[in-house]
């Protein structure tokens, strides 16, 4: 590999990047987080059902999962709240004291649009703005600037960024599927053809950085390569879909020299509307491929894994009674997880508004009692060490009402 | 860029070699003349209509509960492949699909009127993520689009919504009002304790994604209740030839089931619509295609897909007045579209959707694919696995959705890849003239002359600005 080569004359010629790249050991020393976006509204009150609500068994009713003991019953949590039972890598974390589980949490956002609920998610505000750039990438832009050579200290796990990371901040992306090397010929000489614009400039630069840090991490040994990424089967084929991939390839990217601190990486499948099945079924093997990527992402972090916090969130909740087609349709309140060896857990932080008709949000949707936003301040002053008043302003603005929880981190 | 290029590569598909001739007299009139009767695939290609390949899946269901049962009564069968045979009835349509889809990109007259039938099918998306229409995607463009996209846009929006992919792709198939005879007779039986205690209901998906995707928009002023209702308008919604419960019709075609319909008069976004069982949801699909929000809606996603990221309002304004003007007559919302200024800005605002990159690039070459695989294989290495958008929103058309650094690496590797399957003795500077015409830079005339190979010219044409954007 001589991408690191190649990257000081690419640098060269792409306008004013020519610094070289101080390397250090990615081992020790500042926080790490990883933020797991779960597109398409999870159902909160299947992967974690509230078994000693009273209410619970008769509204989700075939997808009710029995309390813990029963046969393919939940996990135990603390005895009203359980796990579903494909999430084994959660409940040790919990038991760990390394995961807390929160319910009844929703973004500011009260409507039923997925995509309007995804806006609001990244983009920290309190409606869908087209045009706005992410909170997470906001929050990178209160920290200290990172050494010149290599600005970036953010990575998503896919072709393009999402929403989250959107913003000033510069951002790595670097997908699962592996490609073969691009003649290094052709990309100096992209790079001269790009200096005279700006846009294409700076992507082919950041695009160079990307690679490198690929292969310094070993990737091309560790992943699969295009060849073996059948071209055949759209759900089931791509790399990028699968969130185990994006989990390995996260913890590789943080773990190489010079890596970044923050990864964002998504998994998608959640909008159950019909045959969403209970213990098993459909939904419950999606919930098994996230739970095995959170143990990869761990397993692969190492010897970071007590310096990381790892945020697993998704745009709403689901109607709090099972619909017509045995699978739920788009609610409001729903569940997060906060877990890592930098979290203070074996909790479940719940307000419980219960699941009673006069307690349901317009009669249908678990009602949320705490907003995502004070999960994402306190990881991000407590963890991230990220200044109290750029949380309340720049970041996270008009969110006076989502005040920092305590004690989520450890000191 | 000038006028001539814009409309080729811009609201066309890009140039093949004498495009940028043909619309050089008038362009205005040449995108018009496309707005103008059914849009055929272009190419030789037959498919299969949806109902054929719903017969084939039915038939493979069936196979797969006997393999199941010999599976079940001999331990030694290989039940993996039972549980393939679904798959594998469908990958074959969905190959066909894509692999025609991109021969009719390339060879098209009309590439404009293709272009569109694209974004229509965009904004109608369904995905092949969801295994149970992943042979289907290709049906609804080609079946429920094709013949609509010069049309109205209530007959498109209705053959949309009652095109056997759509409804199986947001689960209206077997929403059941609660109300209605089977939930009815369901209950007796449940009563008499005869069948099991099984929730009939309805099912929000289709009607939720009318408004908020394919109609008023998110923004375009109905409530929950609204949804629930419209949700129940439609039920009785479904497909021909199931079992039991859901027999009759023909298989896998629209079928309106009386006794899934929950009945009685509605109302919705204020008005009361009285029960005439399928015409109940016709007639709000009616009021629907006309609704100002709807009209706006559409202009918006139009001048987006044509001008630029960001809408110019007042393009916006102008597509959206034609639309209400006509009733939603499409030529005439294409044509306020063709007459919008921001259109022609000389300045292209558009960085091409790897679909723009492999279609335009296609084009350039003239070279329509002849395997599957090669068209699946580069919209998989480019991140837009046709008819994959993973959700009923559509593929993003915003440059900030495509342009990660990452995005861009697997744009480089695949301009290499095709650059080194070009035929020897192809000149770079002929296919940038012909791809490109009077848009293409000094400096990158510059660039493929001093290239170190013919081949490394044609992967800097290819990821050159000019060609990146549209």
């Amino acid at each position: 590999m001589h991408r690191r080569r190649f990257l000081l004359s690419a640098g060269a010629v792409a306008a004013g990047a020519a610094l070289p790249r101080v390397l250090f050991a990615n081992t020790g020393g500042t926080a790490r987080l990883v933020v797991v976006i779960l597109r398409g509204a999870l159902d909160g009150l299947a992967a974690v059902p509230p078994y000693g609500d009273r209410d619970y068994a008769d509204l989700h009713r075939e997808l009710a999962l029995a309390a813990p003991g029963a046969a393919d019953g939940a996990l135990a949590l603390d005895g009203t709240f359980g796990l579903h039972p494909s999430l084994n890598f959660l409940h040790e974390r919990y038991h760990a004291g390394e995961l807390v589980v929160f319910h009844a949490v929703a973004s500011p956002y009260r409507d039923r649009s997925h995509f309007d609920g995804q806006n609001v998610l990244e983009n920290g505000l309190t409606q869908p703005i087209a045009t706005a750039d992410g909170w997470l990438n906001r929050a990178l832009a209160s920290l200290s600037q990172r050494h010149a050579g290599q600005p970036e200290r953010a990575v998503s796990i896919s072709q393009n960024v999402p929403l989250i990371l959107r913003g000033d901040a510069p951002v790595l992306s670097k997908s699962p599927m592996a490609t073969p090397d691009v003649d290094e010929d052709l990309l100096a000489r992209l790079a001269d053809l790009y200096s005279k614009d700006d846009w294409f400039s700076a992507r082919l630069s950041e695009a160079v950085q990307g690679e490198t840090l690929a292969d310094d991490s070993h990737r091309m040994a560790a992943l699969p390569a295009m060849s073996d990424v059948t071209a055949t089967q759209p759900g089931k084929s791509a790399a990028a879909d699968r969130p185990g991939s994006a989990a390995r390839l996260a913890a590789l990217l943080m773990r190489s020299d010079g890596g970044p601190e923050v990864a964002v990486f998504e998994a998608t499948g959640w909008d159950t509307h019909a045959n969403q099945g209970g213990s098993k079924g459909a939904l419950a093997q999606r919930l098994a491929g996230l739970d095995n990527a959170l143990r990869m992402l761990a397993d692969g972090l190492g010897p970071l894994w007590p310096q990381t916090a790892v945020l697993v969130v998704t745009e709403f909740g689901r109607t709090a009674a099972v619909n017509g087609t045995r699978g739920t349709d788009h609610g409001t309140g729903g569940c997060a997880f906060l877990a890592g060896g930098a979290v203070h857990g074996g909790r479940v932080i719940a307000d419980w508004p219960g699941l009673g008709h006069n307690a349901l949000l317009d009669n249908r949707d678990l009602r949320p009692t705490l907003d995502l936003r004070s999960v994402f301040k306190t990881v991000l002053g407590d963890h991230m060490r990220i200044d109290a008043g750029a949380l309340a302003t720049r970041v996270f603005p008009n969110s006076n009402g989502a005040r920092p929880l305590q004690g989520l981190i450890r000191a | 860029m000038l006028q001539t290029e814009i409309a080729v590569l811009r609201f066309g598909l890009g140039a093949r070699p004498g495009d940028l001739t043909a619309a050089t007299g008038d362009p205005r009139s040449w995108l018009r003349a496309q707005t103008q009767g059914e849009v055929q695939l272009a190419g030789m290609t037959s498919l299969a209509p949806s109902e054929q390949i719903f017969a084939e899946v039915l038939a493979a269901r069936e196979e797969r509960r006997d393999l199941k049962r010999e599976a079940a009564a001999q331990p030694d069968t290989d039940s993996k492949a039972a549980l393939n045979v679904l798959r594998e009835a469908y990958l074959p349509h969905y190959r066909a699909q894509v692999l025609a889809r991109a021969q009719s990109a390339t060879l098209t007259n009309r590439p404009f009127a293709e272009h569109l039938t694209h974004f229509w099918a965009n904004h109608f998306a369904i995905s092949a993520d969801k295994g149970a229409i992943f042979g289907l995607a290709g049906t609804l463009e080609n079946e429920a689009v094709r013949p609509h996209v010069n049309g109205r846009f209530v007959d498109l929006l209705t053959a949309v919504e009652q095109h056997p992919a759509m409804l199986a792709f947001l689960d209206n198939q077997y929403s059941v009002g609660t109300d209605s005879a089977a939930a009815q007779r369901a209950e007796r039986r449940i009563a008499l304790g005869n069948s099991p205690k099984r929730q009939f209901g309805i099912n929000e998906n289709l009607a939720r994604e009318i408004l908020e995707l394919h109609t008023l928009g998110v923004d375009g002023g109905y409530t929950q209740q609204d949804v629930t209702s419209f949700a129940q308008i439609i039920t009785g919604w479904s497909i021909g030839g199931g079992k039991g419960r859901l027999a009759g019709g023909q298989t896998g075609r629209f079928f309106f089931r009386d006794n899934l319909h929950e009945p009685g008069a509605k109302t919705f976004l204020g008005k009361r619509y009285p029960d005439e069982g399928k015409a109940q949801g016709e007639a709000v699909l009616k009021d629907l295609a006309r609704h100002p929000s709807t009209a706006r809606f559409i202009a918006t996603k139009l001048v987006r897909r044509f001008v630029a990221d960001e809408p110019p309002p007042a393009a916006v304004e102008r597509v959206a007045r034609a639309f209400v003007n006509s009733d939603g007559y499409l030529p005439h919302v294409y044509s306020a579209l063709i007459d919008a200024p921001e259109a022609w800005d000389t300045t292209p605002r558009k960085f091409k959707t790897p679909e723009d990159f492999v279609f335009s690039t296609l084009r350039a070459f003239d070279t329509p694919p002849t395997k599957p695989a090669e068209v699946i294989r580069s919209f998989e290495l480019l991140g837009q696995r046709q008819y994959t958008p993973g959700s009923p929103a559509g593929w993003p058309d915003i440059a900030k959705a495509w342009d990660g650094s990452d995005a861009l690496m697997h744009r480089v590797l695949w301009a290499s890849l095709v650059a080194e399957r070009v035929e020897q003795g192809v000149n770079p500077l002929d296919i940038a003239a012909s791809s490109l015409g009077g848009y293409v830079r000094p400096d990158t005339l510059t660039a493929l002359r001093r290239a170190a190979s013919g081949t490394q010219a044609l992967a800097l044409l290819l990821m050159s600005p000019e060609f990146q954007r549209r």
